[in-house]
């Protein structure tokens, strides 16, 4: 399947016939419809009579002893009704994803810049706001640890009682000192990301009769948030109610806990709800972000062209608290290598406690920062052994049966390959005509570097043309139970069967609850299918992320649908007298082998009300050998390429990215046009770290925290993407699906960043790529 | 204070209004219209679009006071004479363009815009007249989609689900 920029493809109609919106077609979003008309109701957008708002006094400082705090100046402002701080919190006075190592509100000592110390429920935003500031903290301010390498070292100061070292991930396999024609060493950087959501961090908090409280809020996973929110507040969890408030966005910066118990904690003591919403600024004080890294990387080819060895060292930057940051380690360790096929491996990741800004998920977690290195090393070893890049790439791919640096078998397709071939062979952009003024045959001001600012009329301009290609693992590794749970229900409603699925599992814009339907669909045939609102009364679907939800959740309805239809077909085995072996359902209809259609599935439920609720598995993954970094530790690995191809200004360093071309392995398109769609995303998220996009921390303070500051891709600097869609089937997975969400987001950036390279001739081994690393004149 | 003005063709009041409360904020909190989004509430994101007396502006930074007896129409009130989806709306349902959907209520106001403005625009148009509205789902590909199948749709070129 290819498709090319401007041309539409028209997402069917949902409600046609149930092999129309099954698994396989471009099924519209049932939610669709409320979200272009403004009705579709986002976390920050709930409201209750008599709700109160709440705000979030935080630590100025990265790292400072806060002596004493005051709270007298806050309460006694009209309008506020509650101050709370660390004596406050009833339960568990930390919270965290792997290690509760982080504080609900801080107490002694601040980590960060940004650490939540107090919190309010006031009246009115702008009351709340005037109470935090209100508050008087005396803070003796101490020197900020602030980059991983040095966190490290001997002798650094320590962030926790324990050390600085979060993870060390150390893989050893065959002989990394084996002799090389040719050795090539690298070190890059790669700064700190933000994943930028537009719908903030927000939600509602209602006290309930029962002691309990309800909690609408954005999430990427309900149960986990559901865990942490009760210790704290000191509550069994059937006391915390959470449900899912429509998401802006996610890319990881859910996963971790960020108005939920500070919300919860109010309602319950004010008695009223209590609405929490945080501003831009706050937003990027109030989620984890990427890590930023520091990579040294050696490769050892032969003259042919052939590797031989790779030896790497990686630093992520894990900030104060620990979130998934070992999770991370793991990924950059175990994918550090690439999809290449190389015998000989020495990796070791280390992720650090600083005092920046906490690190955690982001939409391809450690494979990002891994690609970004190994695919600049792949491109200065396909020029040192006078190869083109993609040959070299080629020579060295890896194929299913090739083992990874952790001696795991890729037992499903790995068409490296191929898709770098097809990416390759995508016929080029044009060319703009040389020397034809603007506005006429020549090129248009807009599509030049600079755009309109009228910088360049093609003068100094010079285009390039990069490759890469990226490997992630699907799903949650190394042991970890990966689970989720579908609750299916089937009956008949106005005269026609109708479908009822339920999960835990969190959509995020992403098209999930597109998935769960058209499962439903296929499996059952039927056509009207309701997927219920995502909430902890079923249980977990786990997170929305690691490209895990449609291949978990998705086998969790599939396997619910299963359940259900044996239960219809032991119904009409009863109700026929025949044996339910010979039956089957298709089409809604109850067919047997031998008789034929024997009544359609309404005539056969009447009133009977079929449920199933099934929690589903994927294989089991393993630990790593803490010593050699051996063992089965991902379920799945999924590849993306890209080639991208750049105009780039050489005197004032501005790019323009013409085209980014895209191939990749999605195992079946469950819905075609919700997958180009996460490719485009992904894809998109990708340039913005090739080119724009960094949280700038000085001595561990954040310098642009606004959209003024951080930029992120607009639709002037998104080029137009050309898909090229593999369905490789993986025999293991629901319907041979391959996650999709996040590769593209990996291989993009190394793309870009090569292209520049070709034509700037420039090392460029930091992303982002900024416009005095691409200009001939240095400030 | 008190704020009166039109709002999707009605008079509305919002009563109480603290003079710092922006547009947006009386939309959202106090006349029950939280289509407009409140993304960066600086003016950098686009996602509070909508007309003040038609002309499109970010309702996060026009202050409550200054929409006093002016005309407002928001994504709430982009809907087909008919009272059907407008033809921009249908397209970005149509073509894709909608993921988490938090920029779309902005977007669907500036795409409305554009379309009154330019019926047929380039594609260079359409990124110029969008660069405002920030959206980190889709990429903006299947956005300029919907922009363009609304254009045709809206010019006769395939029949459309309003007059946007």
């Amino acid at each position: 399947m290819t498709t090319v920029p401007g041309a539409p493809t028209p997402a069917g109609l949902a409600g046609g016939h149930a092999t129309g919106a099954g698994v396989g077609a471009s099924v519209a979003r049932p939610d669709g419809t409320l979200k272009v008309t403004g009705e579709f109701a986002f976390s920050s957008d709930l409201w209750m009579a008599d709700m109160l708002w709440g705000a979030t006094l935080r630590s100025p400082h990265p790292r400072a002893r806060v002596r004493a705090v005051d709270l007298s100046g806050a309460l006694r402002l009209p309008g506020v009704a509650a101050v709370l701080a660390h004596d406050d919190v009833p339960g568990r006075k930390t919270f965290g994803l792997e290690a509760a190592d982080q504080p609900v509100l801080a107490s002694g000592e601040v980590r960060y810049q940004g650490e939540p110390l107090v919190i309010i429920a006031a009246d009115h935003p702008e009351t709340a706001r005037r109470a935090a500031a209100a508050v008087t903290v005396d803070y003796e301010v101490l020197a900020p640890v602030t980059g991983a390498e040095a966190a490290l070292e001997p002798g650094a100061v320590p962030v926790h009682a324990g050390g600085n070292l979060v993870r060390h991930v150390r893989i050893r396999r065959g002989d990394p000192h084996a002799p090389a024609d040719i050795v090539v060493r690298g070190r890059y950087q790669v700064g700190m990301q933000d994943q930028a959501f537009l719908g903030p961090e927000s939600g509602l908090a209602v006290p309930a009769e029962d002691g309990g409280v309800e909690l609408y809020v954005a999430t990427q996973w309900l149960h986990v948030d559901q865990a942490q929110v009760a210790a704290s507040l000191g509550l069994p969890p059937d006391k915390v109610r959470i449900v899912l408030a429509g998401v802006g966005g996610a890319f990881g910066a859910r996963e971790d806990l960020s108005m939920q118990i500070h919300a919860c904690l109010l309602a319950l003591h004010t008695g009223r709800p209590v609405k929490m919403v945080y501003s831009r600024e706050e937003s990027f004080f109030g989620h984890v972000h990427r890590h930023p890294a520091t990579l040294y990387y050696e490769h050892g080819i032969t003259t042919a062209g052939r590797l031989v060895f790779v030896r790497a060292r990686t630093y992520l930057d894990g900030g104060a608290y620990m979130s998934s940051s070992p999770a991370v380690a793991a990924n950059a360790a175990t994918l550090g290598a690439g999809p290449y096929q190389v015998d000989n491996v020495a990796i070791d990741v280390y992720a650090a406690y600083t005092n920046n800004p906490p690190c955690g998920a982001m939409r391809g977690f450690g494979a990002v920062q891994a690609c970004f290195a190994y695919e600049s090393q792949m491109d200065e070893c396909a020029r040192r052994a006078g190869l083109g890049p993609v040959e070299f790439r080629i020579r060295n791919a890896m194929a299913e049966g090739s083992v990874m640096p952790t001696g795991q078998v890729i037992d499903s397709a790995a068409p490296v390959a191929e898709l770098l071939s097809r990416v390759r062979d995508a016929p080029l952009p044009p060319r703009p005509v040389r020397g034809a003024p603007a506005g006429a045959a020549g090129a248009d001001l807009r599509d030049l570097p600079g755009g309109v600012s009228n910088t360049t009329h093609g003068e100094g301009v010079v285009r390039g043309v990069g490759y890469a290609i990226g490997i992630k693992n699907v799903g949650f590794s190394e042991g970890f139970d990966d689970y989720s749970t579908a609750r299916v229900r089937l009956a008949v409603v106005a005269g026609q069967p109708a479908v009822t699925v339920h999960t835990a599992a969190a959509e995020v814009g992403q098209g999930l609850v597109t998935v769960q339907a058209q499962i439903a669909r296929t499996e059952l045939g039927v056509d009207q299918v309701v997927v219920h609102p995502a909430d902890t009364t079923v249980g977990s679907a786990g997170s929305s992320s690691a490209s895990r939800q449609t291949y978990v959740t998705g086998g969790a309805v599939q396997a619910a649908c299963a359940a259900v239809r044996a239960a219809v077909l032991r119904l009409a085995a009863a109700r026929y007298q025949v044996p339910a072996g010979d039956l089957s359902l298709a089409a809604g209809k109850i067919v047997s082998a031998a008789a034929g259609v024997l009544a359609d599935l309404a005539g056969l439920l009447g009133d009977e009300v079929i449920e199933e609720t099934v929690t589903w598995r994927h294989r089991p993954t393993y630990p790593l050998d803490p010593d050699t970094g051996q063992g089965n530790a991902h379920v799945q690995y999924a590849f993306a390429a890209h080639r991208a191809v750049v105009d780039v200004d050489t005197e004032l360093g501005l790019v323009k990215v013409v085209e980014l071309a895209t191939a990749q392995d999605v195992g079946k398109a469950m819905n075609p046009l919700a997958l180009a769609g996460q490719i485009h995303g992904g894809t998109a998220q990708g340039l913005g770290l090739a080119l724009m996009e960094e949280i700038q921390v000085t001595g561990g303070a954040v310098r642009n925290p606004s959209f003024t500051d951080y930029l992120i891709p607009t639709i002037l600097d998104m080029p137009p993407m050309r898909l090229d869609i593999l369905e490789l089937a993986d025999p293991h997975a629901p319907y041979g699906l391959r996650g999709v969400g996040e590769p593209p987001t990996i291989s993009s950036t190394p793309a870009i960043v090569a292209a520049l390279r070709a034509a700037t001739g420039r090392p460029l081994w930091r992303v982002p790529v900024r416009p005095d690393d691409i200009a001939e004149v240095k400030p | 204070m008190r704020v009166t003005c039109t709002v999707n063709g009605s008079a509305a009041t919002a009563e109480d209004v603290w003079e710092g409360e922006s547009l947006l904020f009386v939309l959202r909190e106090r006349l029950g219209l939280p289509g407009s989004k409140n993304a960066c509430e600086q003016g950098e994101c686009g996602s509070c679009t909508v007309y003040l007396d038609g002309v499109v502006v970010c309702a996060c930074l026009v202050a409550a006071g200054q929409a006093q007896g002016r005309d407002v129409r928001t994504v709430e009130g982009i809907i087909a004479p008919g009272g059907g989806l407008g033809a921009v709306q249908q397209a970005f349902l149509d073509c894709g363009a909608v993921q988490c959907g938090f920029c779309t209520p902005g977007l669907i106001v500036a795409a409305d815009d554009l379309l009154r403005r330019i019926p047929g625009p380039a594609d260079a148009e359409i990124r110029e007249a969008l660069a405002g509205n920030l959206c980190r789902c889709t990429g903006y590909e299947k956005i300029l989609d919907a922009v363009r199948l609304a254009a045709s749709r809206m010019s006769g070129g395939e029949p459309e689900g309003g007059a946007g």
